[in-house]
């Protein structure tokens, strides 16, 4: 018997035997102590059983239940399944028995009730019989202790998932973004904005990898476009040249930077028409000029640039450009402000067909956005060639060539762990540090924030992301399990497929020039920052497409994003406008089935009538300058010479059927008003302007 | 003897006190260099995130003394309703009399309450109140839904972002968080207003019908988020406080 040992050392063996004769000296004692202990032993199951957590859970619940006014509703509800609860789900492979102590998920009348084990589950899409509960909030299903079901233990690896990363958990099933997991939704889209995909592989279930969005430069010209000291500056801190930059800072010390950009520069070769020098007999631009130019020209839909408040203003599809006077030599921004696509095929720029006077305006003003300090302190002796061998070593090292085309360097293979299956990845696996929790999302989040915490000699550089952000790549990551890599196709909801539409002939070209695809979505490629473009044709009028191309009106006057006029030739124009007119036509109706203009006068007078007072049109579109207010919808004052009318009436009838996700809602108009409307539409010609074009 | 048999019961007993899950205290390690009379608001406030996460913006409180002058160096804790979580929970006002937290919201939908805590010098704790809100599913869906249709003219902000039409318009839309107003509306109210548009309860056209755009779940969600963000909070069966 240990117990009588701990307080006594000394008279312990006189105690020990003492004892022994205390309880089985006798016989008949022996016997009776022998049957007590046996009686003890036969007990502790049942006491184990009775003084369980779940049944100490389960009568603070009907203790909680029972002054409520449905007490017998809910405890009858109650009884029906009391004792140990299991929602057994073999397809997915789910034992939960978490309902034995979360007895109230179900019960709607228990919103009011804020204590757990006993709150009701917030309303989903999705029922607890149907999915079970470790779906979404991994832990041990049958576990029947809040310790082993909740935490990890000796025996269980999978504590449960933090409040703040359950949308991973949509994530295995859903591969299409869902409007209610915005968190999901951006990590996936940083895994490719910030290049994360460029080193870590990720695979889905379907066989294809994610594709990184980000587009980092060649830097096979590298010298043509910039200094090596702007190279070097960028290389030490791409932060401190743009805040916006997603370029991860490596770390570097001053000599690795040193000879790294000594390397870059050095393997750059020069590429014909990369460069164009300014004309020399040329007037020095009016810097305002330049400021309207560039506004003129939307640059700021897609490049951002730095106010003085230190807020970053403007779009994120190209570079930010506070500082890129710093950065670009005059000659480059020339030749490529005249034809990004020289220097590169696959820019998201658009090929503005800009006269020599605006290339000057433009380049004098970017080249004035400067930062004195940026480059003040680098200087640079000439580079050895042991330095640019060392650069070269640096370059292989780092993994450069994962990002970025590097003349004479090979694009690695695997550079950095695949992160396939990255969210289930098992404990025992994981080398945590000091002070951390000993859990996944802990893990990821901790790598993401300061990967080189983890040892100062892995290569993984430091990202500039914000809380929310690294909280959202953490989500995405913890989506990638085995359970979402193994489910069967039939269980999941696919995303849609990415497609790689390309328009066919010259038109297709000017297409790509043009880089209409960084704004216009048609046929499911393309951004999401104008309209999509897929049934344009039978959306408006010839003349009025060819005017527009050339000179592109205002549209939607609040917006600060709109189409930049391109200065296309007439031919250009001509044949944009005729593809499109051809090829983008909806099957849903016959784009000559009603007439441009005729209609009768008192259809035309009930149209009116109808837009401004049985539907209201006029809180988002103005017809008339004069006294509509309405900014949210496009002008309508010249929509007689712009849309088709059999698209008026359809759009009128069911505008998500043309365009999904229109924020015009569906007014399930009737016929009869859906025509007289398009009648008083089709009546809005604006000034006539338009016709006299043509 | 007696007492060595009391201890095989009290075994278990112990066993089982020791595996329930007990809150873990912050260790107040921090000394304060100086004290305040006045806790204030600088930012953070009446923020609205989905729960569990961290809020988009810091929560930042400035201590200051008599005079209204910023203080240095004085001790601020913030504390909350036990699941929600601040980075640092406690620390010490900079050079301006600020600090700055990071705010995780709890797993529950609903106002979370927020307390920040000084004490002055004769040891006299001084508090404030913040309040933020945390978005559960179908209120996150609810916001959404929000920002694409709603905001448009229902946000009287506007931005070059996103505009809002709101004072343009002849008949002013109601911001969703004006509360005397819409927490007079009962859910069949609200739901037919969304519904059928303003005429279905003899309110201004300018208020389409959204019945035909939105699907019933995505208006209950809508309504759910208008229901949490009312100021002042709409108290009706399925709407609560998440308590301490």
């Amino acid at each position: 018997m240990p117990l009588s040992s701990e307080s006594s050392f000394e008279p312990k063996k006189n105690s020990l035997s003492a004892l022994w004769q205390t309880l089985f000296g006798h016989p008949v004692r022996a016997f009776g102590v022998v049957s007590l202990l046996l009686l003890i032993l036969l007990a502790i199951a049942p006491a184990k059983n009775h003084f369980s957590e779940w049944r100490h859970y389960q009568k603070q619940y009907l203790a909680l239940i029972r002054g409520r006014g449905d007490a017998v509703t809910l405890e009858r509800r109650f009884h029906d399944h009391d004792g140990i609860q299991q929602i057994w789900l073999p397809q997915l492979g789910v034992v939960d028995r978490c309902t034995s102590c979360h007895s109230g998920l179900k019960e709607a009348s228990l919103s009011d009730v804020s204590t757990q084990p006993f709150r009701r589950h917030p309303a989903i899409p999705h029922t607890l019989d149907q999915f079970g509960c470790v779906m979404c909030h991994r832990g041990q299903g049958p576990a029947t202790t809040v310790e082993e079901a909740h935490s990890s233990t000796l025996a269980w690896e999978q504590p449960i998932l933090p409040a703040r990363y359950v949308q991973s958990s949509c994530g295995q099933c859903h591969r299409a973004p869902l409007t209610g997991t915005p968190q999901l939704n951006s990590g996936r889209n940083l895994l490719g904005r910030y290049g994360c995909v460029h080193c870590h592989t990720i695979k889905l279930p379907d066989g294809s990898a994610i594709k990184p969005t980000d587009d980092p430069p060649s830097l096979e010209h590298v010298a043509d476009k910039t200094t090596r000291e702007w190279v070097y500056a960028w290389l030490k801190d791409p932060q401190a040249y743009a805040v916006t930059a997603t370029m991860p800072n490596f770390k570097l010390s001053d000599p690795d930077a040193r000879d790294i950009s000594a390397f870059l520069i050095a393997d750059s070769t020069p590429l014909a028409g990369d460069t164009a020098p300014t004309p020399k007999n040329e007037k020095a631009p009016d810097p305002t000029a330049g400021a309207s130019l560039y506004g003129e020209s939307f640059c700021a839909s897609c490049h951002a640039v730095q106010n003085a408040a230190g807020n970053v203003v403007g779009g994120d599809v190209g570079p930010e450009l506070t500082r890129v006077g710093n950065k670009v030599k005059p000659e480059w921004l020339r030749a490529w402000l005249h034809n990004p696509r020289v220097y590169d095929s696959g820019t998201a720029m658009p090929h503005y067909r800009l006269s020599d006077p605006q290339l000057s305006l433009l380049t004098a003003f970017l080249g004035n956005k400067t930062d004195t300090d940026l480059l003040a302190n680098v200087h640079l002796d000439a580079a050895t060639p042991e330095q640019i061998a060392h650069g070269k070593l640096l370059v292989t090292e780092y993994g450069c060539a994962s990002c970025h085309e590097i003349n004479g360097i090979k694009k690695p293979d695997n550079f950095a762990p695949e992160l396939t299956r990255i969210g289930s990845k098992a404990l025992t696996q994981i080398i945590f540090l000091p002070g951390m929790t000993h859990a996944l999302p802990d893990y990821i989040a901790a790598k993401i924030r300061q990967p080189r915490s983890f040892g100062s000699a892995l290569k993984m550089p430091q990202f500039s992301l914000a809380p929310g952000q690294i909280d959202a790549l953490t989500t995405a990551l913890l989506s990638l399990t085995d359970r979402a890599q193994d489910l069967p196709r039939a269980l999941t909801v696919a995303a849609k497929p990415a497609s790689n539409y390309q328009p066919a002939g010259r038109a297709g070209q000017l297409m790509s020039d043009l880089a209409c695809f960084s704004c216009h979505a048609i046929n499911g490629r393309g951004g999401d920052m104008a309209p999509d473009l897929t049934w344009e044709g039978s959306s408006v009028q010839r003349p009025w497409l060819q005017a527009f191309l050339k000179n592109p009106g205002t549209l939607r006057p609040a917006l600060i994003r709109r189409m930049p006029r391109f200065n296309l030739s007439d031919e250009d124009a001509k044949e944009l406008t005729d593809y499109i007119m051809t090829v983008y036509q909806t099957p849903e109706f016959d784009r000559d089935s009603m007439p441009a203009g005729g209609y009768p006068a008192a259809q035309v007078e009930r149209g009116k009538q109808l837009f401004y007072s049985k539907y209201a049109c006029q809180g988002c579109h103005i017809v008339d300058t004069k006294v509509d207010k309405g900014y949210i919808g496009p002008t309508l004052t010249q929509v007689g010479s712009r849309l088709n009318a059999a698209w008026i009436y359809h759009w009128l009838k069911e505008p998500q059927n043309l365009r999904p996700g229109t924020i015009e809602p569906n007014r399930n108009m009737p016929d009869e008003d859906a025509r007289a409307l398009t009648a008083f539409l089709m009546a809005q010609r604006g000034s006539g302007k338009q016709e006299a074009k043509k | 003897m007696t007492r060595q048999w009391w201890t095989l019961f009290a075994a278990p007993l112990i066993l089982l006190s020791t595996a329930c899950p007990h809150k873990s205290v912050p260790a107040a390690s921090l000394k304060p260099t100086g004290f305040g009379v006045t806790l204030v608001e600088s930012s953070g406030g009446k923020q609205i995130g989905p729960t569990g996460m961290v809020l988009a913006q810091p929560v930042v409180v400035q201590v200051n003394d008599e005079q209204g002058t910023a203080v240095t160096g004085a001790l601020v804790e913030f504390s909350g309703p036990a699941d929600a979580s601040f980075d640092p929970p406690t620390g010490l006002t900079d050079s301006s009399g600020q600090l700055s937290t990071n705010v995780a919201l709890g797993s529950m939908a609903g106002r979370y309450q927020l307390t920040a805590r000084t004490s002055t010098k004769a040891q006299k704790s001084v508090e404030l109140k913040i309040e933020e809100i945390a978005l559960g599913y179908q209120e996150e869906v609810g916001f959404q839904l929000d920002s694409k249709y709603c905001a448009r003219c229902h946000d009287p902000e506007s931005t070059p972002e996103r505009v809002s039409n709101h004072d343009n318009l002849e008949v002013k839309p109601h911001a969703f968080t004006e509360g005397d107003t819409l927490n007079r509306m009962t859910d069949a109210e609200l739901s037919s207003i969304i519904s059928h548009g303003g005429p279905a309860l003899n309110k201004s056209a300018l208020m389409p019908p959204y019945g035909y755009t939105l699907s019933k779940t995505e208006i209950e969600a809508l309504m759910a988020y208008i229901r949490l963000i009312s100021d002042p909070p709409y108290h009706a069966s399925g709407m609560v406080y998440a308590q301490e």
